[in-house]
Protein backbone atom coordinates (compact mmCIF):
# COMPACT_ATOMS: atom_id res chain seq x y z
CA UNK A 1 0.00 0.00 0.00
CA UNK A 2 1.08 3.68 -0.25
CA UNK A 3 2.47 5.84 2.28
CA UNK A 4 0.52 8.30 4.07
CA UNK A 5 3.20 9.39 6.16
CA UNK A 6 6.68 9.53 5.46
CA UNK A 7 9.18 11.44 7.87
CA UNK A 8 12.86 11.01 6.49
CA UNK A 9 15.75 12.27 8.96
CA UNK A 10 13.93 14.52 10.57
CA UNK A 11 15.96 16.59 13.33
CA UNK A 12 14.23 19.21 15.67
CA UNK A 13 15.85 21.36 18.32
CA UNK A 14 14.41 23.28 21.15
CA UNK A 15 17.40 25.88 21.57
CA UNK A 16 19.95 23.65 22.43
CA UNK A 17 18.53 20.13 22.95
CA UNK A 18 17.86 18.02 20.62
CA UNK A 19 14.17 16.56 20.72
CA UNK A 20 13.89 14.45 17.69
CA UNK A 21 17.10 12.54 16.30
CA UNK A 22 17.48 11.21 12.81
CA UNK A 23 14.24 10.30 12.94
CA UNK A 24 12.86 8.44 10.14
CA UNK A 25 9.07 6.79 9.63
CA UNK A 26 7.00 5.12 7.31
CA UNK A 27 3.55 4.96 7.71
CA UNK A 28 1.45 2.75 5.04
CA UNK A 29 -2.46 4.40 3.83
CA UNK A 30 -4.76 2.26 6.79
CA UNK A 31 -1.26 0.75 8.78
CA UNK A 32 -1.82 1.15 12.85
CA UNK A 33 1.49 2.50 14.40
CA UNK A 34 1.83 3.33 18.24
CA UNK A 35 4.92 5.14 19.45
CA UNK A 36 6.07 3.86 23.49
CA UNK A 37 9.18 4.90 25.24
CA UNK A 38 9.99 6.78 28.08
CA UNK A 39 9.26 10.62 29.23
CA UNK A 40 10.83 12.87 27.31
CA UNK A 41 11.82 10.79 24.33
CA UNK A 42 10.33 13.53 21.74
CA UNK A 43 7.07 11.24 21.13
CA UNK A 44 4.88 14.44 21.35
CA UNK A 45 7.08 15.90 19.08
CA UNK A 46 7.65 13.92 16.87
CA UNK A 47 3.83 13.46 15.77
CA UNK A 48 3.38 17.28 16.81
CA UNK A 49 5.51 18.14 13.62
CA UNK A 50 3.58 15.77 11.76
CA UNK A 51 0.60 18.61 11.28
CA UNK A 52 2.83 21.42 12.16
CA UNK A 53 2.47 22.29 16.09
CA UNK A 54 5.61 22.18 16.13
CA UNK A 55 8.10 22.96 12.92
CA UNK A 56 10.62 20.24 12.32
CA UNK A 57 14.28 22.06 11.88
CA UNK A 58 15.74 19.35 9.26
CA UNK A 59 14.71 16.75 7.23
CA UNK A 60 11.40 16.30 5.38
CA UNK A 61 7.65 15.26 6.14
CA UNK A 62 5.58 14.07 3.72
CA UNK A 63 1.65 13.59 4.35
CA UNK A 64 -0.30 12.34 1.83
CA UNK A 65 2.15 13.29 -1.00
CA UNK A 66 2.25 16.60 0.77
CA UNK A 67 5.25 18.15 1.97
CA UNK A 68 5.30 20.46 4.68
CA UNK A 69 7.44 23.26 4.11
CA UNK A 70 6.73 27.04 5.09
CA UNK A 71 3.80 27.26 2.55
CA UNK A 72 0.61 27.75 4.72
CA UNK A 73 -1.54 26.41 2.02
CA UNK A 74 0.23 23.34 1.99
CA UNK A 75 0.22 23.48 5.78
CA UNK A 76 -3.54 23.75 5.62
CA UNK A 77 -4.52 20.81 3.24
CA UNK A 78 -1.71 18.26 5.63
CA UNK A 79 -4.05 19.47 8.42
CA UNK A 80 -6.86 18.78 6.25
CA UNK A 81 -5.95 15.37 6.13
CA UNK A 82 -5.11 15.17 9.47
CA UNK A 83 -6.99 14.96 12.87
CA UNK A 84 -5.38 15.02 16.29
CA UNK A 85 -6.58 14.09 19.81
CA UNK A 86 -4.63 15.20 22.60
CA UNK A 87 -3.94 14.24 26.25
CA UNK A 88 -5.84 16.94 27.91
CA UNK A 89 -8.75 16.75 25.12
CA UNK A 90 -8.47 20.46 24.71
CA UNK A 91 -12.20 20.99 23.99
CA UNK A 92 -13.61 24.60 23.46
CA UNK A 93 -15.42 24.93 26.94
CA UNK A 94 -17.58 27.72 26.04
CA UNK A 95 -19.23 25.53 23.31
CA UNK A 96 -21.29 22.77 23.67
CA UNK A 97 -20.63 19.48 22.38
CA UNK A 98 -22.27 20.05 19.15
CA UNK A 99 -20.61 22.89 18.17
CA UNK A 100 -17.52 22.10 19.48
CA UNK A 101 -18.19 19.48 16.78
CA UNK A 102 -19.77 21.77 14.05
CA UNK A 103 -17.47 24.63 14.57
CA UNK A 104 -14.71 23.68 12.32
CA UNK A 105 -17.42 23.06 9.52
CA UNK A 106 -19.29 26.07 9.48
CA UNK A 107 -16.40 28.76 10.32
CA UNK A 108 -13.91 26.78 7.72
CA UNK A 109 -15.93 25.05 5.64
CA UNK A 110 -18.97 27.18 5.38
CA UNK A 111 -20.75 24.32 5.95
CA UNK A 112 -24.58 24.87 6.65
CA UNK A 113 -25.78 24.88 10.19
CA UNK A 114 -28.15 22.18 9.63
CA UNK A 115 -25.73 19.65 7.45
CA UNK A 116 -22.96 20.62 10.01
CA UNK A 117 -25.34 19.22 12.73
CA UNK A 118 -26.19 16.13 10.42
CA UNK A 119 -22.95 15.24 10.40
CA UNK A 120 -21.83 15.79 14.22
CA UNK A 121 -24.60 13.62 15.17
CA UNK A 122 -23.42 10.45 12.54
CA UNK A 123 -19.85 10.92 14.67
CA UNK A 124 -21.40 11.37 18.21
CA UNK A 125 -23.13 7.67 17.36
CA UNK A 126 -19.61 6.67 16.59
CA UNK A 127 -17.80 7.73 19.53
CA UNK A 128 -22.09 6.00 21.60
CA UNK A 129 -22.76 9.43 23.40
CA UNK A 130 -25.55 10.86 21.10
CA UNK A 131 -27.56 12.06 23.95
CA UNK A 132 -24.52 13.89 25.35
CA UNK A 133 -24.79 16.71 22.53
CA UNK A 134 -26.49 19.83 24.42
CA UNK A 135 -24.27 19.17 26.90
CA UNK A 136 -21.16 21.24 27.69
CA UNK A 137 -17.75 19.94 28.28
CA UNK A 138 -17.50 20.37 31.72
CA UNK A 139 -20.33 18.67 32.50
CA UNK A 140 -18.81 15.65 31.36
CA UNK A 141 -16.52 12.78 32.36
CA UNK A 142 -13.14 12.52 31.18
CA UNK A 143 -13.86 9.48 29.06
CA UNK A 144 -16.93 11.24 27.52
CA UNK A 145 -14.91 14.27 26.99
CA UNK A 146 -12.16 12.28 25.15
CA UNK A 147 -14.53 10.48 23.19
CA UNK A 148 -16.07 14.47 22.39
CA UNK A 149 -12.68 15.24 21.09
CA UNK A 150 -12.08 12.15 19.34
CA UNK A 151 -15.66 12.87 17.16
CA UNK A 152 -14.70 16.12 16.91
CA UNK A 153 -11.54 14.96 14.69
CA UNK A 154 -13.34 12.24 12.93
CA UNK A 155 -15.88 14.90 11.71
CA UNK A 156 -13.78 16.69 9.66
CA UNK A 157 -13.44 13.17 8.04
CA UNK A 158 -9.56 13.06 8.07
CA UNK A 159 -7.21 10.29 6.39
CA UNK A 160 -5.18 9.86 9.11
CA UNK A 161 -5.57 10.24 12.97
CA UNK A 162 -3.11 11.30 15.57
CA UNK A 163 -3.15 10.22 19.07
CA UNK A 164 -1.42 11.38 22.33
CA UNK A 165 -0.98 9.79 25.03
CA UNK A 166 -5.28 9.79 24.54
CA UNK A 167 -5.94 8.06 28.08
CA UNK A 168 -3.38 9.32 30.18
CA UNK A 169 -5.14 11.40 32.17
CA UNK A 170 -7.83 9.56 32.73
CA UNK A 171 -8.91 7.50 35.27
CA UNK A 172 -8.87 3.77 34.84
CA UNK A 173 -12.32 3.03 34.79
CA UNK A 174 -12.62 5.50 31.41
CA UNK A 175 -9.74 4.00 29.83
CA UNK A 176 -11.24 1.14 28.06
CA UNK A 177 -14.45 3.14 26.91
CA UNK A 178 -11.62 5.32 25.15
CA UNK A 179 -9.45 2.17 23.89
CA UNK A 180 -13.06 0.40 22.58
CA UNK A 181 -13.36 3.78 20.09
CA UNK A 182 -10.42 3.59 18.99
CA UNK A 183 -10.01 0.33 18.07
CA UNK A 184 -13.15 0.51 16.26
CA UNK A 185 -11.46 3.03 14.08
CA UNK A 186 -8.60 0.87 13.49
CA UNK A 187 -10.96 -2.28 12.73
CA UNK A 188 -12.66 0.65 9.91
CA UNK A 189 -8.78 0.78 8.56
CA UNK A 190 -8.43 4.51 9.59
CA UNK A 191 -4.28 5.35 9.57
CA UNK A 192 -3.22 6.12 12.86
CA UNK A 193 -0.25 7.44 15.15
CA UNK A 194 -1.23 6.72 18.76
CA UNK A 195 1.31 7.04 21.23
CA UNK A 196 0.58 5.49 24.13
CA UNK A 197 1.90 3.05 26.81
CA UNK A 198 -1.57 0.85 26.87
CA UNK A 199 0.31 -2.11 25.47
CA UNK A 200 -3.28 -4.06 25.65
CA UNK A 201 -3.87 -1.50 22.75
CA UNK A 202 -1.09 -2.28 21.28
CA UNK A 203 -1.22 -6.02 21.00
CA UNK A 204 -4.89 -5.60 19.90
CA UNK A 205 -5.14 -2.82 17.08
CA UNK A 206 -1.51 -2.11 16.16
CA UNK A 207 0.31 -3.17 12.97
CA UNK A 208 3.48 -1.77 14.00
CA UNK A 209 5.00 -0.40 17.32
CA UNK A 210 7.97 2.03 17.27
CA UNK A 211 10.08 2.53 20.21
CA UNK A 212 11.54 5.92 21.27
CA UNK A 213 14.22 6.97 23.08
CA UNK A 214 16.36 10.54 23.33
CA UNK A 215 14.67 11.84 20.53
CA UNK A 216 15.73 8.51 18.61
CA UNK A 217 13.76 5.75 16.65
CA UNK A 218 15.63 2.54 18.79
CA UNK A 219 13.02 0.22 17.17
CA UNK A 220 10.66 -0.54 14.87
CA UNK A 221 8.89 -3.51 14.14
CA UNK A 222 5.75 -5.05 13.43
CA UNK A 223 3.79 -5.55 16.50
CA UNK A 224 3.91 -9.69 17.20
CA UNK A 225 7.74 -9.22 16.97
CA UNK A 226 7.82 -5.95 18.55
CA UNK A 227 6.74 -8.04 21.76
CA UNK A 228 8.38 -11.59 20.85
CA UNK A 229 12.05 -10.36 19.74
CA UNK A 230 13.12 -7.27 20.79
CA UNK A 231 16.05 -6.38 19.14
CA UNK A 232 17.55 -3.45 21.09
CA UNK A 233 18.62 -3.67 25.01
CA UNK A 234 16.99 -0.78 25.60
CA UNK A 235 13.53 -1.78 24.10
CA UNK A 236 13.92 -4.90 26.21
CA UNK A 237 14.30 -2.91 29.54
CA UNK A 238 11.58 -0.73 28.67
CA UNK A 239 9.36 -3.51 27.63
CA UNK A 240 10.22 -5.48 30.95
CA UNK A 241 9.28 -2.12 32.98
CA UNK A 242 6.38 -1.27 31.34
CA UNK A 243 4.68 -4.64 31.31
CA UNK A 244 5.30 -5.92 35.09
CA UNK A 245 3.15 -2.84 36.02
CA UNK B 1 -17.90 32.57 42.17
CA UNK B 2 -19.28 32.09 45.84
CA UNK B 3 -17.48 34.21 48.06
CA UNK B 4 -15.60 32.93 51.05
CA UNK B 5 -17.48 33.96 54.07
CA UNK B 6 -15.70 36.91 55.51
CA UNK B 7 -13.19 36.52 58.60
CA UNK B 8 -13.80 38.09 62.21
CA UNK B 9 -10.71 40.38 61.59
CA UNK B 10 -11.65 41.53 57.67
CA UNK B 11 -15.23 42.28 59.62
CA UNK B 12 -13.69 44.53 62.35
CA UNK B 13 -11.20 46.23 59.92
CA UNK B 14 -14.36 47.08 57.74
CA UNK B 15 -15.93 48.66 60.61
CA UNK B 16 -13.31 50.42 61.36
CA UNK B 17 -12.63 51.81 58.22
CA UNK B 18 -16.65 52.77 58.23
CA UNK B 19 -16.23 54.67 61.36
CA UNK B 20 -13.02 56.39 60.66
CA UNK B 21 -15.05 57.58 57.27
CA UNK B 22 -17.90 58.47 59.12
CA UNK B 23 -16.04 60.62 61.27
CA UNK B 24 -13.90 62.29 59.27
CA UNK B 25 -17.27 63.41 56.69
CA UNK B 26 -19.03 64.64 60.08
CA UNK B 27 -15.66 66.46 61.02
CA UNK B 28 -15.20 68.25 57.87
CA UNK B 29 -18.89 69.39 57.81
CA UNK B 30 -18.65 69.98 61.51
CA UNK B 31 -15.74 72.69 60.59
CA UNK B 32 -17.37 73.65 57.47
CA UNK B 33 -20.22 74.56 59.83
CA UNK B 34 -18.84 76.57 62.76
CA UNK B 35 -15.46 77.72 61.70
CA UNK B 36 -15.58 79.03 58.22
CA UNK B 37 -19.51 79.56 58.70
CA UNK B 38 -20.59 78.70 55.29
CA UNK B 39 -23.97 79.18 54.23
CA UNK B 40 -25.20 76.87 51.68
CA UNK B 41 -26.49 77.41 48.78
CA UNK B 42 -28.05 74.32 46.67
CA UNK B 43 -31.23 75.81 44.81
CA UNK B 44 -28.78 77.94 42.38
CA UNK B 45 -27.86 74.56 40.93
CA UNK B 46 -31.13 74.18 39.11
CA UNK B 47 -31.01 76.79 37.25
CA UNK B 48 -27.71 75.96 35.83
CA UNK B 49 -29.25 72.72 35.12
CA UNK B 50 -32.11 73.62 33.02
CA UNK B 51 -33.09 77.53 32.35
CA UNK B 52 -35.74 78.79 31.40
CA UNK B 53 -35.98 79.88 27.62
CA UNK B 54 -37.95 83.22 27.40
CA UNK B 55 -38.14 83.25 23.89
CA UNK B 56 -38.89 79.41 23.27
CA UNK B 57 -41.01 79.66 25.91
CA UNK B 58 -39.42 76.12 27.11
CA UNK B 59 -36.73 74.71 30.11
CA UNK B 60 -33.67 74.35 28.02
CA UNK B 61 -30.50 72.57 29.40
CA UNK B 62 -28.13 74.93 30.91
CA UNK B 63 -24.10 74.63 31.43
CA UNK B 64 -24.03 71.66 34.17
CA UNK B 65 -26.35 69.82 31.94
CA UNK B 66 -24.87 70.64 28.80
CA UNK B 67 -21.22 69.43 30.15
CA UNK B 68 -23.16 66.19 31.81
CA UNK B 69 -24.46 65.36 27.80
CA UNK B 70 -20.91 66.36 26.45
CA UNK B 71 -18.93 63.85 28.96
CA UNK B 72 -21.56 61.16 28.39
CA UNK B 73 -20.48 61.52 24.23
CA UNK B 74 -17.20 61.82 25.14
CA UNK B 75 -17.01 59.01 27.08
CA UNK B 76 -18.99 56.69 25.04
CA UNK B 77 -17.09 57.33 22.06
CA UNK B 78 -13.87 57.14 23.56
CA UNK B 79 -14.57 53.54 25.41
CA UNK B 80 -15.68 52.19 21.51
CA UNK B 81 -12.64 53.70 20.12
CA UNK B 82 -10.33 53.04 23.32
CA UNK B 83 -11.38 49.26 22.97
CA UNK B 84 -10.94 48.99 18.81
CA UNK B 85 -7.50 50.29 19.83
CA UNK B 86 -7.26 47.76 23.00
CA UNK B 87 -8.23 44.93 21.00
CA UNK B 88 -5.74 45.63 17.68
CA UNK B 89 -2.85 46.14 19.71
CA UNK B 90 -3.54 43.47 22.20
CA UNK B 91 -3.99 40.87 19.02
CA UNK B 92 -1.25 42.36 18.12
CA UNK B 93 1.02 42.23 21.02
CA UNK B 94 0.69 38.31 20.88
CA UNK B 95 1.29 38.17 17.34
CA UNK B 96 4.24 35.97 16.14
CA UNK B 97 5.46 39.28 14.06
CA UNK B 98 7.87 41.08 15.61
CA UNK B 99 7.18 43.98 13.42
CA UNK B 100 3.35 43.60 14.79
CA UNK B 101 4.52 43.22 18.76
CA UNK B 102 7.21 46.03 18.77
CA UNK B 103 4.76 48.18 17.55
CA UNK B 104 2.27 47.40 19.78
CA UNK B 105 4.76 47.36 22.18
CA UNK B 106 6.20 50.82 21.79
CA UNK B 107 2.47 52.22 21.72
CA UNK B 108 1.71 50.84 25.06
CA UNK B 109 5.38 51.59 27.13
CA UNK B 110 4.70 55.23 25.37
CA UNK B 111 1.54 55.71 27.36
CA UNK B 112 1.98 54.00 30.58
CA UNK B 113 5.45 55.96 31.25
CA UNK B 114 3.63 59.21 30.63
CA UNK B 115 1.28 61.71 32.91
CA UNK B 116 -1.84 61.33 31.47
CA UNK B 117 -2.20 65.07 31.21
CA UNK B 118 1.16 65.35 29.53
CA UNK B 119 0.26 62.93 27.39
CA UNK B 120 -3.11 65.14 26.18
CA UNK B 121 -0.90 68.34 26.04
CA UNK B 122 1.03 67.18 24.09
CA UNK B 123 -1.23 65.10 21.39
CA UNK B 124 -3.96 67.73 21.93
CA UNK B 125 -1.41 69.83 19.99
CA UNK B 126 -0.89 68.07 17.39
CA UNK B 127 -4.44 66.65 16.79
CA UNK B 128 -5.49 70.15 16.73
CA UNK B 129 -2.62 72.10 14.69
CA UNK B 130 -2.24 68.71 12.53
CA UNK B 131 -4.96 65.87 12.12
CA UNK B 132 -8.08 67.67 12.94
CA UNK B 133 -7.33 70.28 10.01
CA UNK B 134 -5.86 67.59 7.95
CA UNK B 135 -9.14 65.52 8.24
CA UNK B 136 -11.49 68.71 7.32
CA UNK B 137 -12.89 67.65 10.51
CA UNK B 138 -12.79 71.74 11.70
CA UNK B 139 -14.86 72.50 8.14
CA UNK B 140 -17.33 69.53 8.88
CA UNK B 141 -19.75 72.03 10.54
CA UNK B 142 -19.29 74.24 7.51
CA UNK B 143 -19.12 71.74 4.16
CA UNK B 144 -22.06 68.81 5.41
CA UNK B 145 -25.20 68.62 4.36
CA UNK B 146 -28.16 69.20 7.18
CA UNK B 147 -28.87 65.95 7.53
CA UNK B 148 -24.99 64.70 8.14
CA UNK B 149 -24.86 67.52 10.77
CA UNK B 150 -28.45 66.68 12.70
CA UNK B 151 -27.33 62.99 12.73
CA UNK B 152 -23.72 63.95 14.13
CA UNK B 153 -25.05 66.58 16.57
CA UNK B 154 -27.43 63.57 18.11
CA UNK B 155 -23.95 61.96 18.25
CA UNK B 156 -21.35 64.33 18.96
CA UNK B 157 -23.31 67.56 20.40
CA UNK B 158 -23.59 71.07 19.20
CA UNK B 159 -21.81 71.31 15.61
CA UNK B 160 -19.57 74.32 16.89
CA UNK B 161 -18.19 72.01 19.21
CA UNK B 162 -17.07 69.12 16.66
CA UNK B 163 -13.52 69.52 16.20
CA UNK B 164 -12.74 70.14 20.24
CA UNK B 165 -14.70 67.22 20.71
CA UNK B 166 -13.59 64.76 18.16
CA UNK B 167 -10.04 65.51 19.10
CA UNK B 168 -11.35 65.14 22.76
CA UNK B 169 -12.37 61.78 21.99
CA UNK B 170 -9.14 60.54 20.17
CA UNK B 171 -6.92 62.03 23.70
CA UNK B 172 -8.69 59.80 25.20
CA UNK B 173 -8.84 56.86 23.84
CA UNK B 174 -5.65 56.49 22.72
CA UNK B 175 -4.51 57.15 26.00
CA UNK B 176 -6.80 54.25 27.37
CA UNK B 177 -6.11 52.25 24.55
CA UNK B 178 -2.99 51.48 25.81
CA UNK B 179 -4.62 49.70 29.33
CA UNK B 180 -7.40 48.08 27.25
CA UNK B 181 -4.11 46.84 24.87
CA UNK B 182 -2.34 45.00 27.93
CA UNK B 183 -5.87 44.06 29.36
CA UNK B 184 -6.67 42.26 26.18
CA UNK B 185 -3.41 40.85 25.93
CA UNK B 186 -3.63 39.31 29.27
CA UNK B 187 -6.52 37.77 28.70
CA UNK B 188 -5.67 36.10 25.18
CA UNK B 189 -2.98 34.85 26.85
CA UNK B 190 -4.17 33.44 30.17
CA UNK B 191 -6.21 31.19 27.66
CA UNK B 192 -4.25 27.58 27.40
CA UNK B 193 -2.03 26.69 24.26
CA UNK B 194 -4.46 23.69 24.08
CA UNK B 195 -7.17 25.43 22.65
CA UNK B 196 -5.63 27.39 19.87
CA UNK B 197 -3.84 23.75 19.12
CA UNK B 198 -7.22 22.21 19.03
CA UNK B 199 -8.40 25.17 16.51
CA UNK B 200 -5.55 24.76 14.39
CA UNK B 201 -5.92 20.77 14.49
CA UNK B 202 -9.10 20.74 13.14
CA UNK B 203 -8.43 22.97 10.38
CA UNK B 204 -9.30 26.66 11.24
CA UNK B 205 -7.19 29.66 10.68
CA UNK B 206 -4.95 31.36 12.81
CA UNK B 207 -7.88 34.83 12.78
CA UNK B 208 -10.52 32.04 12.97
CA UNK B 209 -9.13 30.33 16.17
CA UNK B 210 -8.40 33.72 17.70
CA UNK B 211 -12.36 34.92 16.64
CA UNK B 212 -13.97 31.68 17.70
CA UNK B 213 -11.95 30.14 20.26
CA UNK B 214 -9.67 32.31 22.02
CA UNK B 215 -11.87 35.85 22.07
CA UNK B 216 -15.17 34.37 23.48
CA UNK B 217 -13.21 32.73 26.28
CA UNK B 218 -10.97 36.15 27.31
CA UNK B 219 -13.78 38.08 27.50
CA UNK B 220 -15.09 36.36 30.29
CA UNK B 221 -12.38 37.03 32.00
CA UNK B 222 -11.33 40.31 30.91
CA UNK B 223 -14.48 41.62 31.92
CA UNK B 224 -13.96 42.65 35.19
CA UNK B 225 -10.41 44.84 34.56
CA UNK B 226 -12.27 46.48 31.48
CA UNK B 227 -15.33 47.57 34.15
CA UNK B 228 -12.01 48.85 35.91
CA UNK B 229 -10.26 50.39 33.07
CA UNK B 230 -13.62 52.09 31.80
CA UNK B 231 -14.09 53.83 34.70
CA UNK B 232 -10.69 55.29 34.98
CA UNK B 233 -11.86 56.48 31.38
CA UNK B 234 -14.56 58.32 33.07
CA UNK B 235 -12.85 59.80 35.68
CA UNK B 236 -9.92 60.67 33.62
CA UNK B 237 -12.23 62.57 30.92
CA UNK B 238 -12.32 65.81 33.11
CA UNK B 239 -8.46 65.87 32.26
CA UNK B 240 -10.21 66.92 29.20
CA UNK B 241 -11.11 70.29 30.34
CA UNK B 242 -7.44 71.13 31.02
CA UNK B 243 -7.73 71.92 26.94
CA UNK B 244 -10.69 73.23 27.10
CA UNK B 245 -12.83 70.25 25.59
CA UNK B 246 -16.52 71.78 27.07
CA UNK B 247 -17.62 68.46 29.20
CA UNK B 248 -18.88 68.62 32.69
CA UNK B 249 -15.63 69.50 34.59
CA UNK B 250 -14.59 72.02 32.40
CA UNK B 251 -17.97 73.96 32.60
CA UNK B 252 -18.62 73.33 35.92
CA UNK B 253 -15.42 75.20 36.22
CA UNK B 254 -17.12 78.02 34.93
CA UNK B 255 -20.29 78.09 37.21
CA UNK B 256 -18.01 77.77 40.40
CA UNK B 257 -16.01 80.91 38.76
CA UNK B 258 -19.53 83.20 38.06
CA UNK B 259 -21.23 82.02 40.83
CA UNK B 260 -18.53 81.32 43.64
CA UNK B 261 -20.41 78.61 45.29
CA UNK B 262 -17.31 76.71 44.53
CA UNK B 263 -18.26 73.86 47.23
CA UNK B 264 -21.87 73.03 46.38
CA UNK B 265 -20.63 72.96 42.47
CA UNK B 266 -17.80 70.78 42.88
CA UNK B 267 -19.87 68.78 45.69
CA UNK B 268 -22.62 68.31 43.06
CA UNK B 269 -20.14 67.41 40.02
CA UNK B 270 -18.38 64.80 42.38
CA UNK B 271 -21.59 63.00 43.10
CA UNK B 272 -22.54 63.03 39.28
CA UNK B 273 -19.22 61.57 38.53
CA UNK B 274 -19.58 59.06 41.00
CA UNK B 275 -23.07 58.11 39.71
CA UNK B 276 -21.72 57.29 36.68
CA UNK B 277 -18.82 55.39 37.82
CA UNK B 278 -20.78 53.40 40.17
CA UNK B 279 -24.09 52.29 38.19
CA UNK B 280 -21.49 51.81 35.26
CA UNK B 281 -19.46 49.19 37.75
CA UNK B 282 -22.93 47.92 39.00
CA UNK B 283 -24.23 46.74 34.99
CA UNK B 284 -20.50 45.44 34.57
CA UNK B 285 -21.36 42.96 37.72
CA UNK B 286 -24.41 41.76 36.18
CA UNK B 287 -23.13 41.15 32.79
CA UNK B 288 -20.49 39.29 34.60
CA UNK B 289 -22.74 37.46 36.25
CA UNK B 290 -24.35 36.44 32.87
CA UNK B 291 -21.47 35.57 31.06
CA UNK B 292 -20.74 33.35 34.20
CA UNK B 293 -24.27 31.54 33.71
CA UNK B 294 -23.46 30.84 30.11
CA UNK B 295 -21.08 27.93 30.35
CA UNK B 296 -19.74 26.65 33.85
CA UNK B 297 -15.82 25.56 33.68
N1 LIG C 1 8.19 23.75 23.76
C1 LIG C 1 9.30 23.15 24.26
N2 LIG C 1 10.35 23.91 24.64
C2 LIG C 1 11.47 23.33 25.14
N3 LIG C 1 11.62 22.01 25.30
C3 LIG C 1 10.61 21.20 24.95
C4 LIG C 1 9.39 21.73 24.42
N4 LIG C 1 8.56 20.70 24.15
C5 LIG C 1 9.24 19.59 24.51
N5 LIG C 1 10.45 19.89 24.98
C6 LIG C 1 11.47 18.93 25.43
O1 LIG C 1 11.65 17.98 24.41
C7 LIG C 1 11.78 16.69 24.95
C8 LIG C 1 10.79 15.76 24.30
O2 LIG C 1 9.51 16.16 24.69
P1 LIG C 1 8.20 15.35 24.29
O3 LIG C 1 7.07 16.09 24.86
O4 LIG C 1 8.22 15.12 22.84
O5 LIG C 1 8.41 13.99 25.05
P2 LIG C 1 7.41 12.77 25.19
O6 LIG C 1 8.12 11.59 24.68
O7 LIG C 1 6.11 13.12 24.58
O8 LIG C 1 7.26 12.65 26.76
P3 LIG C 1 5.99 12.36 27.65
O9 LIG C 1 5.81 10.90 27.70
O10 LIG C 1 6.36 12.92 28.98
O11 LIG C 1 4.83 13.07 27.03
C9 LIG C 1 11.59 16.80 26.45
O12 LIG C 1 12.86 16.75 27.07
C10 LIG C 1 10.97 18.14 26.63
O13 LIG C 1 11.44 18.73 27.82
MG1 LIG D 1 4.15 13.57 25.32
Amino acid sequence: MEQMISLKNVFKYFGEFRALNDVSLEVAGGERVVVCGPSGSGKSTMIRCINRLEEHDDGEIWVNKNELTEDTRNIAQIRKDIGMVFQQFNLFPHLSVVDNLTLAHMKARGLYKADSTDLAMTYLNRVHIPEQAMKYPAQLSGGQQQRVAIARSLCMQPKIMLFDEPTSALDPEMIKEVLDVMIELAEEGMTMIVVTHEMGFAKKAADKVVFMDEGEVVESAPTEQFFSQPESDRTKLFLSQILTH
Amino acid sequence: MRRKPKSAVTRAVDIIVIAVAIFLVGYIIHKVDTVMIYEWHWDFLWEYILRWDEEQQAYAPNLLLKGLTATFGLVIWSMLLASVIGIVMGIMRTSSRIFFRTVSRLYVEFIRNMPPVVFIFVFFFFLSSQFVPLLGIDQLSVDASPQTIAVLEILLGPPELFANVISGIICLALFEGAYITEIIRAGIQSIDKGQTEAGQSIGLSRFQTLRWIIFPQAVRKVLPPLAGQFITLIKDSSILALISIQELTFLAQEVAYSTQYVFEVWLFVAGVYFCICYSLAFLFTRLEKRTHRIYQS
